[in-house]
């Protein structure tokens, strides 16, 4: 069992950042993202009721499927891809070790 | 002129308690705030959600949580400015400031309350390059005039209540009209749904699905929209007129302007009575900042009910203020 993962995860400006993540604490990815100062807003702290933690997963780490809240928020999103994801919905779990993201554009 | 005591910008949760406990130190209380409605991020963003953290309510919607509010600060008489933007704040006199909201309404007071949460909720641009360039001049991010847009070839882009209302509307003015949204699906209101389907059916709109707009060309006003569909690929669509829709987010806005000090987009304070580095204002509730500060609605209650104490002592210097339990007195009679 292991208890801190590592997630890769590339900025806006292309920079690659390796975050441990522990496994055990019942964190979503955009705790993570913001606990490393990443800039992610997470306005909604995670419910999935903004679109400000959007993410791209660039990994083929098997996710469950977004529920029709994460869809209808990812409709606030741009540049919305196949691989887009909120990142508060991602539960942090052993099996996303060595997973890559990368966050979506924004307009600041 | 509107003329109070205390000005609050924003009227959120903890600047609406504030005018309860002004109102207890007879001090009037005038509400600014950008959107149309009270109750900030709880109205905005989730009223039907449950709050499970008010002292004394074991669960309680957010949007009862603002009707309540308004129901205990009802004796207290408080005005409100909706729809208005604070824009401008001026000193205009010993101990008197005068605010002008983006519609030029002034409103003069002693003290200004900022309780303006993650600041004013705008629409969410898309981080197209070049886009800004074209605002006004063809991209519009919201329909205030819907005539402005007769005879035109419009492309709304979104997949919301207010893209399917607008494409609704907008069918029977414009020369041509376009809906682009990423999925197939809409989480619109089932009939809004349902009528953009008969328009796209009778060829009145023009949908596109699994589609969006990533890019824009022209030549001084917007010329075409670049689409990226599923089905199609790239291809440029020709239009007057791009209005994204994709909804609200709150921007700090105007109040970065006003000479505050500023920490991440927060307004620094002093923890004893929530003053910023100006005198006679003050930060309360989500948009400021101090070390330890938790964003939560009861944390900006307490932070309202200290600061309106320090207020009046800086309204009134030479009058004694006597703090009372609100079982002793009462409200009634006080207002
Ligand atoms: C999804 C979600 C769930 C939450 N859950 C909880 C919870 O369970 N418990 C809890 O305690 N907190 C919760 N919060 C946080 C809580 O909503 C905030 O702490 C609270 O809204 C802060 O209140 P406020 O009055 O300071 O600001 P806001 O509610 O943000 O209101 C500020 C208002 O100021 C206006 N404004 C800003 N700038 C200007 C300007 N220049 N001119 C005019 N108007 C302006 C804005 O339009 C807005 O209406 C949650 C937040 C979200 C988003």
């Amino acid at each position: 069992m292991k208890d801190i993962i590592e997630i890769k995860v590339t900025d806006r400006e292309d920079v690659v950042h390796e975050l441990e993540a522990p496994t055990d604490m019942s964190f979503n990815l955009m705790e993570i993202l913001k606990a490393h100062e990443l800039p992610v807003e997470g306005t909604c702290g995670g419910m999935a009721l903004c679109a400000s933690c959007h993410c791209y997963i660039n990994s083929d780490h098997e996710l469950p499927e977004p529920s029709e809240a994460e869809e209808d928020m990812l409709d606030q999103a741009f540049f919305v891809e196949e691989n887009s994801r909120l990142a508060c919905q991602i539960k942090i779990k052993e099996e996303l070790e060595g997973m890559e993201v990368k966050l979506a554009p924004v307009n600041e | 002129m509107i003329k109070t005591d205390i000005l609050i910008v924003g009227a959120g949760p903890v600047g609406l308690f504030t005018v309860f406990e002004a109102g207890l130190l007879k001090l009037k209380c005038h509400l600014v705030d950008s959107l149309p409605q009270v109750g900030g991020q709880l109205s905005e963003i989730y009223p039907k959600k449950p709050i499970y953290d008010i002292p004394g309510y074991p669960s309680i919607l957010a949007g009862d949580l603002v009707n309540n509010l308004m129901e205990q600060i009802k004796p207290f008489n408080p005005t409100f400015t909706l729809g208005e933007r604070a824009e401008v704040i001026e000193k205009t006199g010993d101990k008197e400031y005068t605010l002008t909201t983006n519609k030029g309404t002034k409103i003069q007071a002693p003290v200004i309350a900022i309780a303006g949460g993650l600041g004013c909720f705008e629409p969410r641009k898309p981080p197209i390059e070049g886009l800004a360039e074209f605002e006004d001049k063809g991209v519009d991010y919201m329909v205030k005039d819907p005539e402005k847009f007769r005879d035109k070839k419009l492309l709304i882009a979104g997949g919301g209540d207010s893209a399917l209302d607008w494409t609704i509307e907008l069918a029977n003015i414009a020369k041509e009209i376009t809906l682009i949204h990423r999925r197939t699906s809409f989480r619109g209101a089932l009939d809004s749904v349902d009528k953009v389907m008969e328009l796209a059916a009778s060829k009145k709109v023009n949908l596109i699905t699994e589609a969006q707009a990533i890019g824009v060309r022209g030549n001084g006003k917007l010329r075409e929209v670049i689409i990226k569909s599923k089905a199609n690929g790239e291809f440029a669509k020709e239009v007057d007129n791009f209005i994204p829709l994709f909804g609200l987010s709150p921007k700090l806005g105007p109040i970065s302007e006003w000479g505050l000090t500023i920490n991440r987009s927060a307004i620094e304070v002093n923890t004893e009575d929530y003053s910023t580095n100006i005198e006679g204002i003050y930060a309360i509730g989500d948009i400021n900042t101090y070390p330890g500060k938790l964003k939560l609605i009861l944390c900006g209650f307490h932070e309202g009910t200290l600061m309106v104490q320090s207020a009046f002592k800086y309204i009134y210097p030479d009058q004694k203020l006597s703090f009372k339990y609100t079982t002793v007195t009462g409200i009634d009679g006080l207002e």
